[in-house]
């Protein structure tokens, strides 16, 4: 880089500046004249201004710039923002609540389903069931009964029994006296479609399985109706006695009626309701 | 050189100091500095055509600056100073485009 010389001795006149390279030569060449200190003044002061502006607009955020109006209109806009949130939340809290009250009364009703099945369960046999009762054995050990007497036989105790107020019944055989529960397949649950049949291999059939005797009932319901129902002159015991077999009939304040059957859907009825 | 010099000092002082704009100067600041910022630029653009003029410069920098204020002040004694401050920063804005699109074909010849 050449520095004029002319500038520091004020020997040699300067030659005339022409060209680009004289012209940025001459910004580098110190003069100083009060227009160029006026000038130096004006250029710290755009800096000085624009440096304070960017550091309050950074530090103090947008808004403490902002005019009145603005503030005003930004207000505004909070304002309703507001107003339309509050609402919102209002709508929110309304459809909650439907939702929550909703989902209280499915419950409810589920719980209420659930209950009414447990309790058709009981009537259809689908569930096991056990409270007081008795139970009431029939046995022919003689075989004086026969075979062909012998659903009526048990048509008559299971009809008896009903008449007590049986709520679940269970038909056992052959059982041991004393023994509880009966070996798992001579036991049937007895319902209302429960039918009796005569079967030639010495037995009843019992809703299509074959039960012998000894029989025994197990029942839940009222333990002394139950008993006393048994026991009337001409009732089940005189009845089974009166053709040569034996009863015995025990309460119970616990009787499990465990068998189950199967729940069938009906093939053609519909709810009508 | 020195104004360039005085520039860099402005700046470091503004770093230094951090003082605090006086709330009556706030709406004025920026269109302010945006004013001396377009005066910059055509000083530079001059410089490169050959046509700089101190006198012109430190004449057309102060009157930009207070004219631009005024300009603001009218606007918010009238009520529409935001808009009259963004048609100011606008009309500004495209005098510095403009000035800088001369010095880019000065410089880059391009």
């Amino acid at each position: 880089m050449t520095v004029d010389p002319g500038a520091e001795t004020g020997v040699s006149p300067e030659p005339v500046p022409t060209g680009g390279r004289a012209r940025w030569r001459s910004l580098l060449t110190p003069r100083l004249r009060r227009v160029d200190v006026a000038v130096a003044v004006l250029l710290a002061a755009l800096g000085f201004a624009a440096v304070v502006q960017v550091r309050s607009t950074q530090v103090e955020g947008p808004l403490a710039t902002a005019r009145q109006e603005d503030l005003v209109q930004i207000l505004d806009d909070l304002t309703n923002r507001d107003e339309r949130l509050q609402a919102e939340i209002g709508s929110l809290e309304q459809a909650r609540r439907e939702i929550t009250s909703g989902s209280g009364r499915s419950e409810a009703a589920l719980a209420e389903a659930r209950r009414r099945t447990q309790l058709l369960g009981v009537l259809a046999g689908t569930v096991p069931a056990r409270g007081p009762g008795l139970m009431l054995t029939i046995s022919d050990p003689r075989g004086e009964i026969g075979q062909d007497a012998l659903p009526d036989v048990l048509l008559n105790a299971l009809e008896e029994l009903r008449a007590a107020g049986a709520e679940a019944v269970q038909l056992e055989g052959p059982v041991a006296p004393g023994e509880q529960p009966a070996p798992g397949q001579a036991r049937v649950r007895v319902v209302a479609s429960t039918s009796f049949l005569r079967d030639d291999r010495g037995g009843v059939l019992v809703d299509g399985q074959l039960l012998k005797a000894p029989f025994r009932f197990l029942v839940v319901g009222e333990p002394t109706t139950l008993a006393t129902s048994l026991v009337i002159p001409g009732g089940v015991v005189d009845d089974v006695e009166a053709r040569g077999g034996e009863t015995t009939v025990e309460r119970s304040g616990d009787v499990l009626v465990g068998a189950l059957r199967p729940l069938e859907e009906p093939r053609y009825a519909r709810p009508a309701a | 050189m020195i104004p360039a010099v005085a520039l860099v000092l402005g700046v470091v002082l503004g770093l230094a100091l951090e003082p605090t704009v006086p709330a009556a100067l706030q709406p004025y600041l920026p269109i302010a500095v945006v004013a001396a910022l377009d005066a910059v630029f055509g000083a530079i653009r001059a410089q490169l055509d050959g046509i700089f003029d101190d006198r012109v410069f430190v004449v057309s920098f102060v009157s930009n600056v207070l004219v631009a204020a005024l300009v603001v002040f009218l606007g918010d004694q009238l009520g529409v100073g935001g808009q009259l401050s963004t048609g100011v920063v606008v009309v500004l804005g495209i005098r510095i485009f403009s000035n800088a699109a001369a010095i880019r074909r000065r410089v880059f010849h391009a």
